[in-house]
C-alpha cells in the first residue's frame, strides 16, 4: 500500500483526471480524499493506492504530467500522520448500551446520536484503531457506517506545500516554448 | 476591441503564427468559419476529420511547430480521435478545436453533442471545454504552450456555440496564459550526474540508443558533439532515424523488432546503454529479461514518468535533451572505442551477402528494391511520409536519412491510413521540400479520400504504393506464426492508377525493376502529384525480426534463398 499526497487545481474535472489515470495505469486505489486547503483555488488529495514502490513512482510522475496537478508526492516512507474518520451506526439496547459504553471509551470514540434502539459513534485516529473498534462492535450489529478514508501529513518541518506562483512571466513561458 | 468567440479565436491563432488550419466545417463551428472567410488563415478541406488531425501531425512533425485541425461537434470531434492518439503516442503537438452544442444544451443529447473532452482525456496532453468567448483566447494561448513545451502532446479545445457567437473584449496583453503553478523540480541530481559520468568514462561497449526526443528539442548539433566526444556507436529508434546522419561511420542504423542484426547483437554485447530520449518500447527491447543484461544503463529522458517503466536504469538524468548532453560532453574523458566499433563492424558477417540488393535480379520486384531506388534518386533528401507495415519497415531499413525532421511515421500507434493526409501537412509545412509517400496498399485504401484534398489545394507530393496484395505485416506474422493460414490478409484493391485518374492525378503502374528508377525520374520531374502503383513480390517479408516477446538475440533471418516466386497479378 502506497500513500501520495497531490495538490489539484480545485475545479471540476480533476478529480476525473486523476482517478482516471489510475485506471490507466491498472492501479487500484484504496481510498481518495480531496478538500480544500487554506488556499481555495487549490485542493489536497490524499492517495491510497494498491501498489509497489515502482507503481507510486508511475502514479506520482504522470499526475504530476497533468496540467491541474500541481504537485505529487509518494510520502509512503516519510514519518507520517495518518487519520481516517467513521460514523459507525451500531444497534444498542438497554442492556448492552453500558457495555458499549464502555468500549467507546476505551477507544476514545465518542457517542454523536442517540435513539433509542441504536447509537451513532463518531471516531477518528489510525486505519487499525477504526479495525479494532469495528471488530469489536460487530457482535452489538453494525446497522451502517461511513468512513472518510485516510488522511496524512508528513510530521514536524517535513514541509509538502503547493508551489508558488512562478516569478516568470507568461510571456517569457510562452516564448520559450516556441 | 469588441469581437465575437469566433473572431476571437481566428485573431488568436493568426497572432499565434498559424498559417493553415486542416479542417472540416459543421453546425456546431460554423461560427468559426464564417469568421475563418474573413481572416488571412487558410483552411484545407480535408475529405475525413481524421485525415485533418494527421495533416496537423505531419506538419508538426516536419515543421517542428504546431499543426492545427478543427472540426464539428459529435461525429466530427470523434472522427479525430485516431488522429489524437497517433499525436499523443509520438508526442507530436497538436491542437484541435472542436465546435460543441451550447452551453445551455449541455448534458442534454443535443443533436451532435458528445463529451468529446471525456473521450479524449486520456489520449490528450490536456483538454479543455470553453464555454465563454471572454476565455477563448486565453485558452488557445494555454492550448498552444502545453502542446509544444516539456514533452509536447495533442491538446484538445472544445468550444461550445454559444461562446463563439457572443461577443467580449478582446485584449491580447490580458489574455496571457494563466497555467496553475507547477512544482520545479531540480533536473540534475548531483549524484546521478556523476555516476553517469563514472559510466561513460569507465565502459568499455558503450551505445547510445538515439530517440525522437533529440528531434523534439532540437538537440542535434549538442548529440553529434557527444558522440564525437565519446566515440559512441549510435543505434535509432524508428522515430530516431534523422537525429544523426545515415552516412556517419558511427551510425549503426536501426535497432530493435526489424532493426539490422549487428545493431541488436551489440546492443546485447554492450558494457553501458546510453538512452537519449527514447522510451525502452517493447518493439525496441524484446523480452526485457534478456534486454542488454550486461550493460548499465544511463537514461536521458524529460519526462520522468518513463525513467525505470520498463528498463531499470542505473543513472536518470531527467531533462531536457539538449540540455542535458551539452552538460554531459566536457565530462567525457575516454574517447577511443575503436576496438569496439570495429567489433561491431564484424558483427555485420553474413548480413550484406543475405542483404535483398546483393541477390541476383530475378526479374521480379521487390519493395526494398524500390525504396532504395527511391533513396538513390532523391539522393536521401526527400522528406519520406509512410504508413505502417512492412513498406515502413522496408523504408527505414533502405532509405538513408541523413537530416532530422525527414522520415514521418506513426510509430507508437501504428496507425494505418497515417501517411496519405501526414504527408499533405509536412508538404504545407515544408512547399519547398520533395515529399514522398511510401504506404501499402492496405493503408492507402482507409485514407485514399484524401487525394481530392490534395488536388483542391493543388499540391505537388509523390505517392509511391507498395502493392503486394496482402496486409503484408499481417500475413508475415501468419507466415511465421500462424502456419500460413492467410486469414483476412490477402487484398482486393482497385486499379490505383486509373483511381489516380479519376481525380485528375497522373498515374503509373509498375511490375519490373527496369522500370522503377525511369518512373521515379519522370514522376520527380512533374510539377503535380504522381501515384506510382509498384506491383511488389507477394509474399515477401521483412528480415531480419525479433518476434514479439522474444529476445533481441533470437532473430529471424533471411534465408539464403528468398526468391518466392508468388508476384502475379491479383
Amino acid at each position: 500500500m502506497q500513500t501520495l499526497v497531490a495538490y489539484v487545481e480545485n475545479k471540476p474535472g480533476v478529480l476525473n483526471r486523476v482517478s482516471s489515470l489510475a485506471r490507466r495505469l491498472a492501479i487500484n486505489i484504496d481510498s481518495l480524499t480531496v478538500g480544500p486547503t487554506q488556499n481555495e483555488e487549490i485542493a489536497r488529495m490524499t492517495i491510497v493506492a494498491h501498489t509497489d514502490e515502482r507503481g507510486a513512482h508511475r502514479l506520482e510522475a504522470s499526475l504530476e504530467k497533468l496540467v491541474d496537478v500541481l504537485l505529487a508526492e509518494n510520502i509512503s516512507t516519510r514519518a507520517l500522520l495518518e487519520r481516517d474518520l467513521a460514523l459507525i451506526k451500531v444497534s444498542a439496547d438497554q442492556q448492552n448500551r453500558p457495555h458499549l459504553m464502555e468500549l467507546i471509551k476505551v477507544f476514545r470514540a465518542r457517542v454523536v446520536d442517540v435513539a433509542p434502539e441504536s447509537l451513532i459513534i463518531e471516531v477518528s485516529g489510525t486505519v487499525d484503531k477504526i479495525d479494532g473498534l469495528l471488530e469489536v462492535l460487530r457482535p452489538f450489529g453494525v446497522l451502517e457506517m461511513a468512513r472518510t478514508g485516510r488522511i496524512s501529513m508528513t510530521r514536524g518541518g517535513d514541509l509538502l506545500q503547493p508551489p508558488p506562483a512562478p516569478a516568470e512571466s507568461p510571456e517569457a513561458v510562452e516564448s520559450k516554448a516556441k | 476591441m469588441k469581437l465575437t468567440g469566433a473572431e476571437i479565436l481566428c485573431e488568436s491563432l493568426t497572432r499565434l503564427g498559424v498559417r493553415e488550419i486542416f479542417g472540416y466545417p459543421g453546425g456546431a463551428i460554423l461560427p468559426v468559419y464564417d469568421a475563418l472567410g474573413k481572416s488571412k488563415l487558410h483552411h484545407v478541406l480535408v475529405r475525413h476529420e481524421q485525415g485533418a488531425t494527421h495533416m496537423a501531425d505531419g506538419y508538426a512533425r516536419a515543421s517542428g511547430g504546431i499543426g492545427v485541425a478543427m472540426a464539428t461537434s459529435g461525429p466530427g470531434a470523434t472522427n479525430m480521435v485516431t488522429g489524437i492518439a497517433t499525436a499523443m503516442m509520438d508526442s507530436s503537438p497538436v491542437v484541435c478545436i472542436t465546435g460543441q452544442v451550447s452551453s445551455k444544451v449541455l448534458g442534454s443529447d443535443a443533436f451532435q453533442e458528445i463529451d468529446i473532452t471525456g473521450i479524449t482525456m486520456p489520449i490528450t496532453k490536456h483538454n479543455v471545454v470553453v464555454t465563454k468567448a471572454e476565455d477563448v483566447a486565453r485558452t488557445i494561448r494555454e492550448a498552444f504552450l502545453i502542446a509544444n513545451s516539456g514533452r509536447p502532446g495533442p491538446v484538445l479545445v472544445d468550444i461550445t456555440k454559444d461562446a463563439q457567437q457572443a461577443s467580449a473584449e478582446f485584449n491580447w496583453e490580458a489574455s496571457a496564459p494563466k497555467l496553475p503553478p507547477k512544482r520545479v523540480r531540480s533536473n540534475h541530481d548531483q549524484a546521478e550526474f556523476d555516476r553517469a559520468v563514472e559510466m561513460l568514462n569507465t565502459a568499455k561497449r558503450p551505445i547510445i540508443l538515439a530517440g525522437h526526443g533529440i528531434m523534439v528539442s532540437g538537440a542535434m548539433r549538442a548529440f553529434e558533439q557527444f558522440v564525437r566526444a565519446g566515440n559512441y556507436p549510435v543505434a535509432m529508434t524508428l522515430l530516431g532515424i534523422g537525429c544523426f546522419p545515415a552516412n556517419d561511420p558511427l551510425n549503426l542504423g536501426m535497432m530493435g523488432m526489424h532493426g539490422e542484426a549487428w545493431v541488436n547483437n551489440a546492443i546485447q554485447e554492450a558494457d553501458l546503454l546510453i538512452a537519449v530520449g527514447m522510451r525502452f518500447d517493447d518493439r525496441v527491447t524484446g523480452d526485457l529479461r534478456t534486454y542488454a543484461r550486461s550493460a548499465r544503463k544511463i537514461h536521458i529522458e524529460i519526462d520522468r514518468a518513463e525513467i525505470n517503466k520498463n528498463v531499470p536504469v542505473d543513472a536518470a538524468l531527467v531533462g531536457d535533451a539538449r540540455e542535458v548532453l551539452e552538460r554531459l560532453t566536457p565530462h567525457i574523458k575516454t574517447s577511443d572505442h575503436s576496438a569496439w566499433v570495429r567489433h561491431i563492424s564484424e558483427l555485420k558477417g553474413d548480413s550484406a551477402v543475405r542483404d535483398i540488393q546483393s541477390l541476383p535480379d530475378s526479374g521480379h520486384l521487390y519493395a526494398a528494391h524500390v525504396i532504395n531506388d527511391l533513396w538513390k534518386e532523391t539522393r536521401g533528401e526527400a522528406i519520406i511520409v509512410t504508413d505502417v507495415g512492412q513498406h515502413q519497415m522496408w523504408e527505414a531499413q533502405y532509405y538513408h536519412h541523413n537530416q532530422p525532421r525527414t522520415l514521418i511515421t506513426s510509430g507508437g500507434l501504428g496507425t494505418m491510413g497515417f501517411a496519405l493526409p501526414a504527408a499533405i501537412g509536412a508538404k504545407f509545412a515544408k512547399p519547398d521540400s520533395e515529399v514522398w509517400v511510401v504506404v501499402g496498399d492496405g493503408g492507402f485504401q482507409m485514407t485514399m479520400s484524401e487525394l481530392a484534398t490534395i488536388v483542391q489545394e493543388k499540391i505537388n507530393i509523390k505517392i509511391a504504393i507498395i502493392n503486394n496484395g496482402y496486409l503484408g505485416m499481417v500475413r508475415q506474422w501468419q507466415e511465421f506464426f500462424y502456419d500460413k493460414r492467410y486469414v483476412a490478409t490477402p487484398l482486393v484493391a482497385p486499379d490505383f492508377a486509373a483511381l489516380a485518374n479519376a481525380f485528375g492525378i497522373r498515374g503509373e503502374r509498375i511490375t519490373k525493376r527496369a522500370e522503377v528508377v525511369p518512373t521515379i525520374r519522370s514522376a520527380r520531374e512533374s510539377a503535380e502529384t504522381v501515384l506510382i502503383d509498384f506491383r511488389v513480390e507477394q509474399e515477401d517479408s521483412v528480415y531480419p525480426m525479433v518476434a514479439a516477446g522474444a529476445s533481441l538475440s533470437d532473430m529471424i533471418r533471411r534465408p539464403n534463398n528468398p526468391l518466392v516466386e508468388t508476384a502475379t497479378e491479383p
